[in-house]
């Protein structure tokens, strides 16, 4: 039997891509970078004195440009991922996007006259684990940790914990519930995720 | 007054012995399954998180929410300086009993300013210098000695627990140094202050609360998460949700190992 040469380098091909560091190997630097330019962002939108829905927008935005978002919706989705379709996926990482983006914008007159810092870095297995501190007004500060990745091809943050608390599980513990309310059926529960948060 | 005495020692020992039974089964437990719950009770626990629910909605929350409105900011922080400053005494037996020599000093120095240039703990005096706060209690010193978590519960009105945390409670309910010193009334100072500053944290942290109680798809399954991991992250304890890695498979269980280089 002759050897395909086409299925062996694309073979290879898989091999280099899995062994070999991509080019632009992300940095200690550039992941501090990246938190530094989102945190700047973030204290903009809180120093814009805007409206609760104006703020929203903005780091809907934010979010957009700077999270995973796709991963992140598929981490939230959990074991149930598995069965939705494409088009299930898509709508839903749209749908997930605008949800965090209300849930957490709602939250950020809290933040009004606070600021975030970044700390120190350390290396994880996907990228960077970045260490911030919030100091926001009358509230003792609190640590936020940003965990930064390239694995998507673009410097981009997947997660973050609040004081211990990470955002993923939390999502994915909503997401699941939902999902359990609506029976299993995927397409009910982006409907009703559309309108909540 | 000394047969009250003596009858309140008795009723203490009697706890601390159920305490110290129930402990029994946080070693049992002592590892928890893959997915970093340990929820056997879900059932009974339900019942309980249905019960505080409405005794928040119906009374708590109206009430935090009315002191925290009409309570000037520094009225509310004295309460809270007062209730901070009466837990030092039981902070520096834990830090003891710990071997942390650091929260030993924290907790008598901080007791010390407090109590004199803080005008009997109203003000934060120590703070004002700089010292760091520091709160630990006999859950962590359970912790510390390599006790497990045991099961989540969800206690009537005190919300959600571990059982070592639960018996650190009762531990430290029966043991306060404060209680040997003091006769009635001020012995329940330290009660009441820590269900106004309890009130106080209910109302400042409402939005918070609010969100975790009625806006979740499940508010059980959400207090009992965030609970988790937030007494996790104060312990210092590792834990192998603080690292899942979603970029190996998406789809698959999050407490997957993921290791820190």
């Amino acid at each position: 039997m002759l050897n395909n040469p086409s299925r062996r380098a694309v073979l290879a091909g898989i091999i280099t891509t899995a062994t070999v560091p991509p080019a632009f190997a992300l940095s200690e630097g550039d992941a501090r970078a990246l938190v530094d330019q989102l945190v700047g962002e973030i204290n903009t939108v809180i120093a814009s004195g805007k409206s609760e829905s104006g703020m929203i927008r903005d780091f809907e935005k934010i979010f957009a440009r700077y999270a995973d978002v796709p991963i992140m919706a598929r981490y939230a989705l959990g074991v149930d991922g598995r069965r939705a379709s494409n088009g299930q996926l898509r709508r839903f990482t749209d749908v997930f996007a605008g949800y965090i983006a209300r849930k957490y914008g709602k939250r950020f007159r809290e933040f009004i006259g606070g600021r975030i810092e970044v700390r120190s870095a350390r290396s994880i297995r996907s990228g960077y684990e970045i260490t911030t501190t919030a100091f926001l007004k009358g509230e003792s500060p609190f640590e936020v940790t940003f965990l930064v990745s390239d694995r998507s091809g673009k410097r981009l943050f997947f997660n973050m914990f609040i004081e211990g608390v990470n955002l993923l599980l939390t999502e994915r513990t909503e997401i699941g519930a939902l999902l359990d309310q609506a029976g299993g059926d995927i397409d009910a529960m982006i409907d009703r995720l559309r309108r909540i948060g | 007054m000394t047969t009250l005495l003596a009858k309140t020692r008795n009723l203490n020992s009697t706890i601390l012995v159920t305490a110290l039974t129930l402990l029994g089964a946080c070693t049992a437990a002592d590892r928890v399954p893959g997915d970093g719950i340990y929820d056997p009770y879900e059932t009974q626990n339900r019942k309980v998180h249905a019960f505080n629910r409405n005794v928040d909605r119906a009374l708590v929350r109206p009430v935090a929410r009315g002191y925290s409105g009409s309570v000037p900011d520094e009225l509310e922080a004295t309460v809270d300086n007062f209730a901070e400053n009466l837990g030092q005494p039981s902070n520096f037996v834990n830090s003891l009993l710990q071997a942390d020599l650091r929260g030993m000093g924290l907790s008598t120095v901080r007791f010390v300013m407090n109590t004199t240039i803080g005008i009997g703990g109203l003000v934060d005096a120590a703070s004002e210098f700089g010292i760091p706060e520091h709160d630990t209690d006999f859950g962590e010193t359970l912790y510390v000695w390599g006790v497990g978590e045991g099961a989540y519960m969800e206690l009537p009105f005190l919300g959600p627990s571990t059982t070592r945390r639960t018996v650190g409670r009762v531990v430290d309910a029966v043991s306060n140094p404060l209680d040997f010193a003091l006769d009635p009334p001020e012995v329940y100072y330290d009660t009441a202050a820590g269900i106004v500053a309890g009130i106080g944290t209910r109302g400042r942290f409402s939005d918070t609360v609010d969100a975790i109680l009625y806006e979740s798809a499940d508010s059980y399954a959400q207090t009992r998460l965030i609970y988790l991991q937030t007494r996790r992250f104060e312990l210092g304890a590792d834990v192998a949700d603080t690292a899942i890695d979603p970029y190996l498979d998406p789809y698959d269980d999050p407490y997957e190992a993921f290791d820190v280089e």
